[in-house]
């Protein structure tokens, strides 16, 4: 039989990374994720599989272990919450513009500023439209069950390493610090493959290999900008995950990603017992987004409810997806807030039914 | 099978533990389950709750608003959930240092006083363990063998000599909990 394990969503992406073969891990404690640095501390990791595990002085030094460890071609991680991520994010933009794999954890909670400790999605700009500066990509995926923490961290190492790209899994307050049963992956071997890209030493009679974001001629920066966006094509031809609740026959469309997918699907089988022909479609990726999983829906639909735990971030992306086929509406609770089923059904029939 | 019980009352009375022993007994049992604790700027002595979902089909939601079961410890938790809890549905208290009585006609309450009996075990730590009896006796939804399971699974091994000490307490509970006011 296999074993189940009841954990936290941020232990059980901790121990994730620990089986998908992780090098190393530079972080530094923020609630409400603080539990994965504390995990990765107690399971004495370099004693089982030789990964680093170094609590950094600052966030801002702790990307900047992951762009180095990244470079050498380790396969490295780090973790944060809102306030902690921006402070990252000029690194990020370095490894993106390096070309250069990582996976980097985002436990969200409600800002802007050091805002409150409660879960948002209220990062969802951020993760998916840059956050740091210039024309690049952060693939990035949305768990919305402890079970998918675990998978999802093995993905991101996968995805990081297939385009040399960085990974962001978002995660929220509810998704890190619920309990629920998860199935773990066997331990996987840590990996000491030579990639050319990686600086392991100059060897003799090849060339040096330089890991840089910088480039002098505008003329070769451009070709690093169209080699990144043939690079987002891929991404997005190959990538894009989601999940469809009763999508079959809906009239009506539920969209919600995360934790407030739970919630939101609550909301749909209440109105499925009221008559109300409404599915939910859930973005597991939300870069790539899934545009034309919504596009070929919408011609079926009445009207879409885009439920976040923010002010209305993904609900643009939805209402570029659909291109005016159809009306989208945005519900959200927001600053740490958690919306209810009841709500979210009262707005749906307020704004899409009777809107 | 679907049962959303919220479990509230002060930092140290082991709130959190016992939604953790419920839930991966629920887990031994082949059952869905889930776990979410009221995070924030917490303390011994500050209030604490968790919301505990035990299924036999797939959990949507893990932050819930409504509970079937509602077992409170403390006062503050008593006026925050009382109200909260489905008509028809159940309501735990323990009565030790309850200044009010639940105010609700619409829902089954139950009380318990699982400090004194505590006291009487010579082990205040037991404290929860017979709370938990008590609610297995009122809703039989795990069966001892998995509860005992899930203790295995959420005490760390150099307590497990423990055990049997919380089974008795589990069992002591379900002797002495009394029902206060029964729709039936």
């Amino acid at each position: 039989m296999k074993e189940l394990r009841l954990m936290k969503g941020n232990e059980a992406l901790a121990e994730a990374a620990i089986r998908a073969g992780a090098d190393a891990y530079f972080g530094y404690p923020i609630t409400p994720q603080s539990e994965v640095i504390e995990y990765l501390m107690a399971a004495r990791t370099e004693d089982r599989t030789g990964m680093i595990v170094l609590q950094a002085e600052s966030e801002i030094a702790a990307i900047n272990m992951v762009y180095g460890a990244a470079g050498c071609g380790k396969r490295a991680f780090t973790s944060s919450s809102s306030p902690g991520i921006s402070l990252k994010q000029e690194g990020i933009s370095y490894i993106a513009g390096a070309e250069l794999p990582c996976v980097i954890v985002n436990v969200v909670r409600g800002g802007p500023g050091l805002g409150t400790i409660q879960p948002s999605q209220s990062d969802y700009f951020q993760s998916v439209k840059g956050g740091g500066h210039g024309d690049y990509k952060l693939i990035v995926l949305a768990p919305a069950t402890v079970q998918e923490s675990v998978d999802y961290m093995k993905l991101a190492f996968e995805l990081a390493f297939k385009y040399r790209n960085p990974v962001m899994i978002q995660s929220d307050g509810i998704i890190g610090q619920m309990m629920e049963k998860v199935e773990l992956f066997e331990q996987m071997p840590r990996l000491e493959p030579d990639y050319e890209w990686a600086t392991t030493g100059k060897k003799p009679g090849k060339p040096s290999t330089i890991v840089t974001s910088l480039q002098l001629e505008s003329e070769e920066q451009e070709k690093v900008n169209h080699r990144l966006q043939a690079k987002y094509r891929e991404v997005e031809k190959n990538e894009v995950r989601y999940e469809q609740f009763h999508c079959e026959d809906a009239e009506y469309l539920f969209t919600a990603f995360g934790s407030s997918a739970r919630i939101t699907r609550k909301a749909m089988e209440m109105a499925r017992e009221k008559g109300i022909k409404v599915g939910l479609l859930r973005p597991q990726t939300l870069y790539p987004f899934p545009s034309k999983a919504f596009y070929d829906l919408a011609d079926q639909l009445k009207g879409i409810l885009c439920v976040e735990m923010n002010a209305g971030q993904m609900i643009e992306d939805v209402r570029l997806s659909v291109n005016g086929k159809t009306r989208v509406e945005h519900f959200g609770r927001f600053g740490g807030v958690i919306p209810n089923p009841d709500e979210i059904l009262k707005a749906f029939e307020q704004k899409i039914i009777g809107g | 099978m679907t049962e959303e019980i919220i479990i509230a009352g002060f930092g140290g009375q082991g709130v959190l533990s016992m939604g953790q022993i419920l839930c991966y007994s629920g887990v031994m049992q082949n059952l869905e389950v889930s776990w979410m604790p009221s995070y924030g700027p917490e303390m011994r002595g500050g209030t604490a709750n968790c919301t505990a979902i035990i299924s036999d089909s797939e959990i949507s939601s893990p932050v819930l608003h409504t509970f079937d079961t509602a077992i409170v410890l403390n006062q503050p938790s008593m006026d925050k959930f009382e109200d909260a809890v489905k008509p028809g549905g159940l309501l735990i208290y323990e009565s030790n240092g309850m200044i009010r009585k639940p105010r609700r006609k619409d829902i089954n309450i139950c009380v318990i006083n699982a400090y004194d009996e505590s006291i009487k075990m010579k082990n205040t730590k037991v404290f929860n363990m017979i709370v938990i009896g008590g609610f297995l006796k009122i809703k039989p939804i795990l069966d001892m063998e998995h509860v005992i399971l899930g203790l295995k699974k959420v005490l760390p091994e150099r307590y497990h000599h423990l055990i049997p000490l919380n089974e008795q307490a589990i069992r002591k509970g379900m002797d002495i909990i009394q029902t206060e006011h029964s729709l039936n």
